[in-house]
């Protein structure tokens, strides 16, 4: 049984299908990259899994234990905003805020979990910092010190480098394949298909040529069509 | 001087006084900081208007114990402006306005139409500035008003960990299983009665000076969303004593008093902003 398992999905809103009998399934320590034109449906295929929409026709099946709230995600950027007062330490802990229920305040463990997960991103340095005041880069290692607070198992990246520099791109996509060695899997909504590629091992493709599966047979199908 | 105040002091009013108008200042500021950072600047200004509109409906009944009608229905406005956000026909700041311009013509058409009173814009003009009501406090409000402060502040300090998270990033929130749709509701609900306490102090016009002044003071000085907090706390309960002090001294207007106090601190915080952060 897989982590994760799409039946004959269908994805949009207000009763219009952007998407259509959809069949996938990510298997613990997968990394998925989910590619596709504006409009194909990814974003909201994210927010169907993440249960912050109900799909329109089939189903997603949850195996291996996985709850609900265990698959986390890190947003496109500028949701957050732009005067918000917060420090690097207080966004982290806030991810910790799912395993809480209804107790008011957070515990040794949890802050010791916050700080461990912002020295695995390298962050420990800023946790005083404003947020606002960071670069793209680092705001990105935030919220993904923030995600890993609240998962251990599955992480839902949309478009993580949107908007950052070659070089924070380069050192975000390492970031991610550490985790994904580190035994998280990974779920990736990209526009850059081709770097997303290097690192994914499987491919979702939505929109007119809808494929699913291993990135080498994806590879194959894409080599036979450019003879 | 001194002497002056210490002797205005052994007055039951003014100690009375003082306690409601520090306790008010204190629960508008806690939440203010939310409300600013959710875009709801203005809500309290709206929900003021529908508790002054609602001020009118008792006056015309005759309903003795106004808070019956007033309590009920500020919390009803409070919970479908809050709660409609983000999905809603008619989005945040629109909805507000029409609110609280519909109720404010409303309340101000009925007691035109129905009112006792032969000084009508004498009346309007104390519920929407709150000249003296503060002054003339008996001493059954000033228990009500503690009681509800003490919820108000309990509920804030236990929930501060989850508003941050609403407020930062409500769908994230929502992703890790937050009930998201429960503490909106009760921010709301703390909210309108805040506002309710607050009409007796400054009265409908200037509550949102309440609520904002001291948060955007202490976001020009603080990064820290619990340094904010504490700040604007603190600042808003000073202000709201310097005030209240000034305004018995002076024969000022209560209400107009401590705003004008909260902006100054506001100045100041902004020159003391603009200080720290070029020392930077």
């Amino acid at each position: 049984m897989a982590l994760l398992t799409a039946s004959d999905l269908s994805l949009g809103y207000d009763g219009k299908v952007i998407a259509e009998k959809l069949n996938f399934s990510v298997s613990s320590g997968d990394y998925l990259c989910i590619i596709g034109a504006n409009g194909s449906g990814k974003t909201t295929l994210m927010k169907t899994i993440l249960h912050l929409k109900e799909p329109l026709k089939g189903q997603i099946q949850m195996g291996e234990g996985l709850c609900k709230n265990e698959i986390e995600y890190l947003p496109q950027q500028s949701l957050v905003q732009k005067d918000f007062p917060a420090s690097v330490r207080e966004i982290v802990l806030s991810g910790c805020q799912g395993r809480c229920g209804l107790r008011p305040f957070y515990t040794g463990k949890e802050k010791e979990l916050a700080l461990e997960n912002m020295q695995r991103m390298g962050v420990e340095s800023l946790a005083n910092r404003c947020f606002r005041e960071l670069s793209g880069g680092q705001q990105q290692r935030v919220l993904l010190a923030r995600a890993l607070c609240a998962t251990k198992k599955m992480l839902f990246l949309d478009e993580p480098v949107a908007g950052l520099d070659p070089d924070a791109t380069e050192k975000m996509y390492d970031l991610i394949a550490r985790l994904n060695r580190e035994g998280i899997t990974i779920l990736m909504i990209s526009h850059d298909r081709d770097t997303a590629l290097q690192y994914a091992s499987h491919v979702l493709q939505l929109g007119e040529n809808p494929f699913f599966g291993t990135k080498a047979v994806y590879l194959q199908g894409q080599r036979r069509e450019a003879k | 001087m001194v002497e002056k105040f210490f002797l205005y002091l052994q007055y039951p009013f003014v100690q009375y006084a003082l306690i409601v108008g520090v306790l008010i200042a204190l629960c508008s500021s806690l939440l203010g900081v939310t409300l600013v950072l959710k875009r709801f600047s203005y809500i309290g200004d709206g929900l003021s208007h529908v508790a002054f509109g609602a001020m009118t409906v008792a006056a015309v009944c005759k309903v003795t114990n106004e808070m019956l009608i007033i309590l009920p229905v500020t919390v009803l406005s409070a919970v479908l402006l809050l709660r409609s956000g983000q999905n809603a026909k008619i989005k945040g700041d629109a909805a507000i306005a029409l609110i609280s311009v519909s109720a404010l013509a409303f309340g101000y058409l009925l007691m035109n139409l129905f009112s006792t009173s032969s000084n009508l814009s004498g009346d309007v003009c104390s519920t929407l500035f709150g000249s003296t009501s503060i002054l003339t406090l008996t001493e059954k409000e000033v228990r009500i008003c503690l009681i509800l402060s003490v919820v108000v502040v309990l509920t804030f300090i236990l929930f501060y960990n989850k508003i941050f998270a609403i407020t930062f990033d409500e769908t994230f929130a929502k992703a890790t299983g937050t009930n998201v749709n429960a503490y909106n509701l009760l921010v709301a609900i703390v909210i309108a009665v805040i506002i309710v306490l607050a009409m007796n102090l400054v009265g409908s016009l200037l509550i949102s000076a309440l609520v904002i002044f001291p948060a955007l003071s202490a976001m020009r000085l603080f990064r820290s969303f619990r340094a904010v907090t504490v700040c604007s706390a603190v600042l808003s309960v000073i202000c709201a004593f310097v005030g209240i002090v000034v305004s018995i001294l002076a024969g000022t207007p209560v209400g107009s008093t401590i705003v004008a106090m909260d902006g100054m601190a506001f100045l100041l915080c902004c020159v003391g902003g603009k200080v720290a952060g070029g020392g930077r």
